[in-house]
C-alpha cells in the first residue's frame, strides 16, 4: 500500500515503540503534522522553543532508557535545536531528532527557512541522515534508532525534505539492522578482565570512579555488588550521581572540581583506580599529570576513543559496563587474596573515615539569609531522596549535586558535558511526561531558569506539574564566584537585579508562584510546593555571596582544593595554578 | 601534546568508508574539530562501488595518531582504519607540472623528465606539461631540478598507498559478523 512519506515516518516511529514526541510545527514539516492529526497512538507535546523539544527528549530518554524523539521544522528550528543535540552528544543521551527541510529541488537554493541542516548538525550528533528518497525512510529511521541506543548512546538527526514527506511510496521496513561499518563491542576482553580482577584483589588503596555510563548501561546493581564484594569505596562523577547510593558507607560522593574533599583525596592516594563508564573529563581530573599519580588505572568504557584520551590507561576494557562488571565480579571471586590485602584495606577505610570527619561538606548557617545548601538539604529530606531531580547549570547545580542524597539511578538529570544553561525546565518536562505520576523537581538558578522559562506555558497546557525551585541569588553566581576568587573581585556582567518577579511570571503562565526570603520560610514553602498538584515555581531568595566549596581552580591539581571562602593567599595560589579556562 | 614522549612523525592511514553522501566532510570535519594536522587526503572508489578508500597523511606523535585512528573508526560510515606506516606498503603520488620551455631549455627538460620516467603530455611553443608518479622524495627531487627552467604550475594528487599484504580488503557480504578479537585500544579495525 502506498502512503505519504509523512505517514510512513509516523508509522516507523510507532514500530520503534515511540509513544511520545516533543515538537514544534512549521512549514517544512506541515505534512507530518497533517498526518499526526488523525494518527493514533502518538502523543505530541507542543513546546515553545525548539531547543526545549531536544532537552525534553533528553529528559525522557534518561528517565526511561528508551530513545527520546523530537520533531521540528527546517532552518531556524534546526539551528535552535543544535544546542540540545550537542548536549546529548556530550552526555551520551540517546535521542532521534527529526527536522524538516525544503523540498529536494530547492536544497542549496537559499530557499525560505533553508539551512544546511545536516552540515550544521554533523559534529553535534553521533550520526545524521538526509533522506533523499521515500523508500529510504524506513531503513534510515530504523538505523537512526539503532545507532542512537547502541554502543555509546548519542543523538541522531534525520533531515526530511518536504517533497519526500508528501510523495506516496511503499513503506520499506527491514526486520534487522545490519551495518558492516558499525558493530559496537559489548563483551570485555577476558584476559584484560582477569588482569583487572587480579589488581583489584591485591590493591591496598583502591577506588571505583563511576560515571554516567553505569546509568546508561543499567549497571548500578552490578556496581554495588562489586563494591560490596571487594569493599572498594565508590566516587561518582556529576553524570554518575545515583549510580551508587550517596549514603552508602562505601560512598565518597562526587569527585572533581566541586567534589568532596574525601573523594579527591582518596583518588589522589589510590593505588588502583577503576573507572567505569566515565571519561576523565577535565572537570574531574584537574591537572592531568597530578591526577591519581600513584594509581594503576583500569578503564571500562564502551567507547574505545575514551580510553587513553586524557589519561594513560594501564588496563583498557572496551565493553558494556554491565556485562564487564558482571564478568569482573566472577573473575574477582576466582582470585585468591594474598592475605595482606584485607589488613591494608582496613587501614584504607580508616584513612578515608578520617578525611570524611576532617572535611565534610559544610556551610555556615545564618538566621537572617537563606543559605542555598540548606534549601537543597531540606528538599532532599522532605522528598526522602525519592524525587526525580533536574537542574540548570551553575552554582545551584553543584549544590544540588553535593547536598541531595541520591538513592536511585535515572533520578538525576543535569547537563554535565556541555553545561547548557536553560537545560532544567524543558528536561524536567520530558522527565515528567515519561513518569506522569512521579515528583519531578527542577532545581534551577535565576540566570539559568530565565533561558527557558517560556516552557512554563508548555507545563501548564500539557499538564506537566514540574516543581521548579529557583535558587535566586540575583546574578550569575558561578561567574561571580570565579570573579571573586580568581579575578580579584572585578565583578563584571553578573547582576540580574531582582527581575522578573518569578512569582508573578509563574502566575502569568497559569502556574503557581511561591516565595521564601527567610530561613524559617524554606520548609513550609517546599511543603506547600510539594503538595500543590500544578506546576509550581518556588522563588528562594538566597545569600548572593555564597560560593561552592570545595573548589579546584581550573587547571589546578585536585589536591589544591579550596575548602572555604578564600583568604588573600589562597586567592593568589588559585591565580598561579590557573592555567585552564 | 606528547604523552608518551614519542616524536611526531608522518603516518599514512588507509580508511575504508561507505560511499555515501557527506562521508568526506565527516572525515574532514573530524580533523578540523579535533585539531589534527592533515597533510594530504585522496579518495577514490574501490572494487566494490559501495566502498570508497581514503588515503590520509597525518602527522603526530603516537598518542595523537592513536586518537586519530580511534576517532576515525568511531565515525559511523567508516568501515576500517589501517595505519600503513610501519607495515610493508607501496606509496605513490602523481604530479602534473607545466614548465617554461624556452628553446635553449627544451632538451634539458626532456632529459630531466627521462631520468624520472616522466611523460610529456602536452606541448605548446612556450611550455611542456610533464606527468610523473613516484613517492614524495622522487617528486620533490624532480621539481627541484625543473625549478631553474621556470615552473608555471604544479598539481599534485596527494599520496595514495597500498599495503603489500592482504590487510585492507573488505568482504562484500556484510551479514557476516566478525568476532571482535581484541580490546587493545590501538586495534580499531580488523584484518580479514
Amino acid at each position: 500500500m502506498k502512503q505519504a512519506g509523512a505517514r510512513i515516518v509516523l508509522e516507523c516511529l510507532k514500530r520503534e515503540g515511540v509513544d511520545l514526541i516533543f515538537g514544534l510545527p512549521g512549514g517544512a514539516v506541515l505534512p507530518i503534522y497533517d498526518a499526526l492529526y488523525d494518527f493514533e497512538g502518538l502523543r505530541h507535546v507542543l513546546v515553545r522553543q525548539e531547543a526545549a523539544a531536544g532537552h525534553a527528549a533528553e529528559g525522557y530518554a534518561r528517565a526511561t532508557g528508551k530513545v527520546g524523539v523530537c520533531l521540528v521544522t527546517s532552518g531556524p528550528a534546526c539551528t535552535n535545536l543544535v544546542t540540545a543535540l550537542q548536549d546529548a552528544m556530550m552526555d551520551s543521551i540517546p535521542i532521534v531528532a527529526f527536522t524538516g527541510q525544503v523540498p529536494t529541488h530547492l536544497i542549496g537554493n537559499d530557499a525560505f527557512q533553508e539551512a544546511d541542516n545536516v552540515g550544521i548538525t554533523r559534529s553535534a550528533t553521533k550520526h545524521n541522515f538526509l533522506v533523499k528518497d521515500g523508500k529510504d525512510l524506513g531503513p534510515i529511521i530504523r538505523e537512526a534508532f539503532h545507532i542512537a541506543l547502541t554502543g555509546r548512546p548519542g543523538p541522531v538527526h534525520v533531515d526530511l525534505p518536504k517533497d519526500i514527506l508528501v510523495k506516496e511510496t511503499e513503506l520499506v521496513w527491514p526486520e534487522k539492522v545490519v551495518m558492516r561499518s558499525y558493530n559496537p563491542n559489548y563483551d570485555g576482553h577476558p584476559g584484560q578482565i582477569k588482569r583487572a580482577a587480579r589488581s583489584l584483589v591485591r590493591a591496598r588503596k583502591p577506588v571505583l570512579y563511576v560515571g554516567g555510563g553505569v546509568i546508561s548501561a543499567d549497571a548500578h546493581a552490578e556496581l554495588r555488588e562489586l563494591a560490596e564484594l571487594t569493599q572498594i569505596p565508590v566516587t561518582t562523577t556529576l553524570m554518575g550521581l545515583g549510580a551508587f547510593p550517596s549514603e552508602h558507607p562505601l560512598s565518597l560522593e562526587m569527585l572533581g572540581m566541586h567534589g568532596t574533599y574525601y573523594a579527591n583525596m582518596a583518588v589522589h592516594h589510590s593505588d588502583v583506580l577503576v573507572s567505569v563508564g566515565a571519561r576523565f573529563d577535565d572537570r574531574v581530573t584537574g591537572r592531568v599529570d597530578a591526577f591519581a599519580p600513584h594509581a594503576e588505572i583500569i578503564h571500562i568504557d564502551i567507547d574505545p576513543s575514551s580510553i587513553s584520551k586524557n589519561i594513560k590507561v594501564d588496563v583498557p576494557i572496551v565493553g558494556d559496563c554491565r556485562r564487564v562488571l558482571r564478568s569482573l565480579i566472577d573473575a574477582v571471586k576466582q582470585e585468591k587474596d594474598d592475605g595482606g590485602g584485607r589488613e591494608a584495606r582496613r587501614a584504607w577505610h580508616a584513612q578515608i573515615a578520617e578525611w570524611k570527619a576532617a572535611q565534610p561538606l559544610r556551610y555556615e548557617w545564618s538566621d537572617d539569609v537563606i543559605k542555598p545548601q540548606y534549601v537543597i538539604q531540606e528538599l532532599s529530606n522532605l522528598t526522602r531522596g525519592e524525587a526525580l531531580v533536574v537542574t540548570g547549570v551553575g552554582q545551584h547545580q553543584m549544590w544540588a549535586a553535593q547536598y541531595y542524597k541520591f538513592k536511585h539511578p535515572r533520578a538525576w538529570f543535569t547537563s554535565g558535558g556541555l553545561g547548557t544553561m536553560g537545560y532544567g525546565l524543558p528536561t524536567a518536562m520530558g522527565v515528567q511526561a515519561a513518569h506522569p505520576g512521579r515528583l519531578v523537581v527542577n532545581v534551577d538558578g535565576d540566570g539559568s531558569f530565565a533561558m527557558n522559562s517560556q516552557e512554563l506555558a508548555t507545563c501548564f497546557t500539557e499538564h506537566l506539574p514540574v516543581k521548579t525551585v529557583i535558587i535566586n541569588n540575583s546574578g550569575h553566581g558561578m561567574v561571580r564566584q570565579w570573579q571573586r576568587i580568581i579575578y580579584k573581585e572585578r565583578y563584571c556582567a553578573i547582576d540580574l537585579p531582582g527581575i522578573p518577579d518569578w512569582v508573578r511570571l509563574a502566575e502569568a503562565y497559569g502556574c503557581v508562584g511561591l516565595r521564601a526570603t527567610k530561613p524559617s520560610e524554606v520548609v513550609p514553602a517546599i511543603e506547600k510546593m510539594l503538595s500543590t498538584p500544578a506546576p509550581v515555581v518556588l522563588d528562594v531568595v538566597v545569600d548572593k555571596d555564597e560560593c561552592v566549596f570545595p573548589m579546584v581552580p581550573a587547571g589546578g591539581a585536585n589536591t589544591d582544593m579550596i575548602l572555604a571562602p578564600p583568604s588573600r593567599e589562597t586567592r593568589e595560589r588559585a591565580e598561579k595554578s590557573q592555567t585552564g579556562f | 601534546m606528547s604523552a608518551n614522549g614519542s616524536e611526531p612523525r608522518k603516518h599514512t592511514i588507509a580508511v575504508l568508508v561507505e560511499n555515501k553522501f557527506g562521508v568526506l566532510s565527516r572525515v574532514a570535519g573530524l580533523f578540523s574539530a579535533r585539531g589534527y594536522n592533515i597533510e594530504s587526503l585522496s579518495v577514490g572508489e574501490t572494487l566494490d562501488p559501495s566502498v570508497s578508500r581514503m588515503t590520509l597523511v597525518v602527522s603526530g606523535d603516537e598518542f595523537v595518531i592513536e586518537q586519530v585512528m580511534k576517532q576515525l573508526h568511531k565515525l559511523i560510515d567508516v568501515i576500517k582504519v589501517n595505519d600503513l606506516t610501519d607495515d610493508s606498503h607501496v606509496e605513490r603520488e602523481l604530479v602534473l607540472v607545466r614548465v617554461n620551455a624556452e628553446p635553449q631549455h627544451r632538451a634539458e627538460i626532456l632529459r630531466v623528465g627521462d631520468i624520472f620516467r616522466a611523460k610529456v603530455v602536452d606541448v605548446t611553443p612556450v611550455s611542456y606539461v610533464l606527468e610523473a608518479t613516484g613517492d614524495e622524495g622522487k617528486i620533490d627531487a624532480m621539481l627541484e631540478l625543473l625549478r631553474p627552467m621556470g615552473i608555471q604550475e604544479v598539481v599534485r594528487t596527494g599520496k595514495v598507498a597500498i599495503s603489500r599484504g592482504p590487510k585492507t580488503r573488505v568482504k562484500r557480504a556484510p551479514e557476516v559478523r566478525r568476532p571482535r578479537v581484541s580490546d587493545d585500544p590501538r586495534v580499531v579495525g580488523f584484518a580479514d
